[in-house]
């Protein structure tokens, strides 16, 4: 009987040669796609619906280029104030105020329930409540009479039409849905950072809104930035549907014009495709350095610890 | 008639409240109560904590140790009772026979001369080290920032952690991070400090470390309150020993008198467990 002896000073065994498991399956269903994405290619190239001189020459023309801005604009600026109130909403949410979490709460339900085309629509047509927008005092037309005053408490007033261009129509139609959205992704974010932190906080004499800035919202991001950079993209998507408020200055709303007038939409619904996705593309990228850059301080943090035991293990 | 007469009654009683402590006393609890729901964990709190005091406080668990530390800079509101620490009533104002609710921001500013430091260190994971122990006083107090860094840094060389600056909290030991908490509460330059179990999420070759920085911070003249199981630390440092169970406060005296010779069946009992 022999004992194993220890490793040191054995040879290194020979590598090991077997042949491979095959798998033919994989090959065929390889062989198959690639046929079909050869008719595909094939299509695009001879079909002349496709139309693409016509395409690559309008697709980069002014009023597209300036749709392309209208509905980045749009995408940002909604976004910016959907984040806003959606912080805005979620502090309500949390605030322990049963009023003010009431509100929140309805806010959340009716912007999530209702689908945007729908809200678009119905922003577009928001003009017909009222001829003016008005500042004053409320219920003037109640109280005045009633006090035996002549006139009313109205100190401005602008037409209607003037505010509530189909831009804006379009901006508070998507920013009020997103901030319902963004409400419930910043709450989880709030809901994520522990109890402790707050009472840490609190114990230094911070106030509430100094301990949101500067403790909890901060480390809450870690859990909202994720699905908001989903939310971008989603957002530049649904942009399209403010063709329908309508907003002709926007993206789809061109490409679509333009279809229509040379009877060639086809052309033109892939050049909206092409579009939308170069942009999204776009996004996704900077999404991911945008993630990236907020998990850095782990990572470097990481980093550190190893070579801090590695340095103790010397 | 007999409404009336009932709220006179009350307004007496209320004029009869006792008025506010001391110079010498930082702080001082009479007949503290409070519920969560229908459980009552504070059943009338009577103690008072002399400037410059060490009061350790032990019992078993449950007993509202914790609870009682988080009323005193009113993180928890109290239900009946009174607390006043450095002279004033915490969380209330006292107005003709009356009580009024301190706003927030008023809260706030009362507990900045009270520092705490929690069992689970709580130290800001997205700050540095630095960046932990000035920002209270950078946003809170409005210190300048160059000024504060520099107390911070002396606050940092005290616990040992001066070569710690820079790093984040998660890149320390356990007894490294409360360290650190302990810095940061000073940084508020607090008059008392509240240490809820400061040394039970350590490692034990990690406990001596944070009872070393409490011994010194004792030896300088804070007054402290230290919920604690480390009986060495409140026979060695301890002015005075609390003895909680059940929401009131059993017996207290010496730390050397109450752990030798407790007059209480119900300290005998938890000492002979935890000596
Ligand atoms: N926020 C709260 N809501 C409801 N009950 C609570 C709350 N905080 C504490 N309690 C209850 O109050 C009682 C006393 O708790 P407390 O934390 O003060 O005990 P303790 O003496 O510190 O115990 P330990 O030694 O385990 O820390 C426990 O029964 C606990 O469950
Ligand atoms: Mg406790």
């Amino acid at each position: 009987m022999s004992t194993p002896t220890p490793t040191e000073g054995r040879a290194a065994p020979e590598p090991i040669k077997a042949v491979p498991v095959r798998h033919p399956g994989r090959w065929i269903a390889a062989a198959v796609l690639l046929v079909l994405a050869a008719m595909f290619v094939n299509m695009l190239v001879t079909n002349d619906k496709f139309n693409w001189p016509f395409l690559l020459e309008n697709m980069f023309s002014p009023p597209v280029l300036y749709g392309v801005w209208t509905t980045l604009k749009l995408t940002v600026l909604a976004m910016a104030v959907g984040i806003s109130l959606g912080i805005a909403v979620a502090v309500m949410r949390l605030s322990g105020n049963p009023i003010l979490a009431g509100l929140a709460w309805v806010y959340t339900w009716f912007f999530r329930a209702v689908p945007r085309l729908v809200l678009c629509v119905l922003f577009g047509n928001m003009g017909i409540l009222y001829q003016n927008l008005e500042l004053g005092l409320p219920f003037d037309n109640y109280w005045m009479p009633a006090l035996g005053l002549d006139g009313d408490a109205r100190f401005y007033s602008v037409p209607m039409n003037e505010v509530l261009t189909p831009f804006m129509a379009a901006l508070l139609a998507l920013a009020l849905s997103q901030g319902a959205y963004m409400a419930e992704i910043v709450r989880a974010g709030l809901l994520s950072v522990d109890k402790g932190q707050t009472e840490a906080a609190q114990a230094l004499g911070m106030g509430r809104g100094l301990i949101l800035r500067r403790i909890t919202l901060p480390q809450a991001l870690r859990v909202i930035v994720p699905p908001t950079g989903n939310e971008v993209t989603a957002m530049l998507k649904d942009t399209s549907l403010v063709s329908a408020i309508p907003l002709t200055t926007e993206l789809f709303f061109q490409l679509q014009a333009i279809g229509n007038r040379t009877f060639d939409l086809f052309p033109m619904l892939v050049a909206a495709c092409l579009w939308y996705l170069a942009i999204t593309s776009l996004l996704m990228v900077g999404q991911f350095f945008l993630e990236r850059s907020f998990t850095r301080g782990d990572r470097s943090a990481q980093a550190e610890v190893t070579i801090m035991q590695s340095k103790a293990g010397h | 008639m007999s409404a009336t007469a009932g709220g006179e009654d009350a307004s007496t009683r209320a004029g009869d409240l006792p008025q506010a402590p001391g110079d010498d006393v930082m702080v001082l609890a009479e007949n503290v109560h409070k519920s969560f729901g229908r459980l009552e964990v504070l059943r009338g709190i009577d103690l008072e904590v002399r400037r410059g005091e060490v009061m350790c406080v032990v019992g078993p668990s449950g007993s509202g140790k914790s609870t009682f530390l988080r009323c005193i800079n009113h993180l928890e509101k109290i239900n009946g009772g009174r607390l006043w620490v450095n002279g004033r009533l915490m969380g209330y104002r006292q107005h003709g026979g009356r009580l009024y609710e301190l706003r927030d921001s008023q809260v706030a500013a009362q507990r900045r001369d009270i520092g705490m430091v929690f069992q689970a260190f709580n130290l800001f994971p997205h700050m540095s080290v630095l960046g932990n122990v000035v920002e209270a006083p950078v946003r809170v107090k409005r210190e300048p920032r160059a000024a504060a860094r520099e107390t911070a840094m002396e606050l940092l060389d005290k616990v040992g952690l001066a070569d710690k600056a820079a790093s984040f909290p998660r890149q320390l030991s356990g007894g490294q991070q409360q360290r650190v908490a302990i810095a940061r509460a000073l940084a508020m330059r607090p008059e008392l400090m509240l240490f809820d179990e400061p040394t039970s999420a350590l490692d034990p070759e990690l406990v001596g470390e944070v009872l070393d920085v409490m011994k010194d911070l004792a030896r300088e003249g804070m007054t402290m309150v230290v919920v604690t199981h480390e009986m060495g630390f409140a026979r060695e440092v301890g002015d005075s020993l609390v003895f909680m169970d059940g929401g009131v406060v059993v017996e207290s005296g010496a730390p050397k008198r109450v752990l030798t010779d407790p007059q209480h069946e119900r300290t005998r009992a938890f000492l002979s467990k935890v000596l």
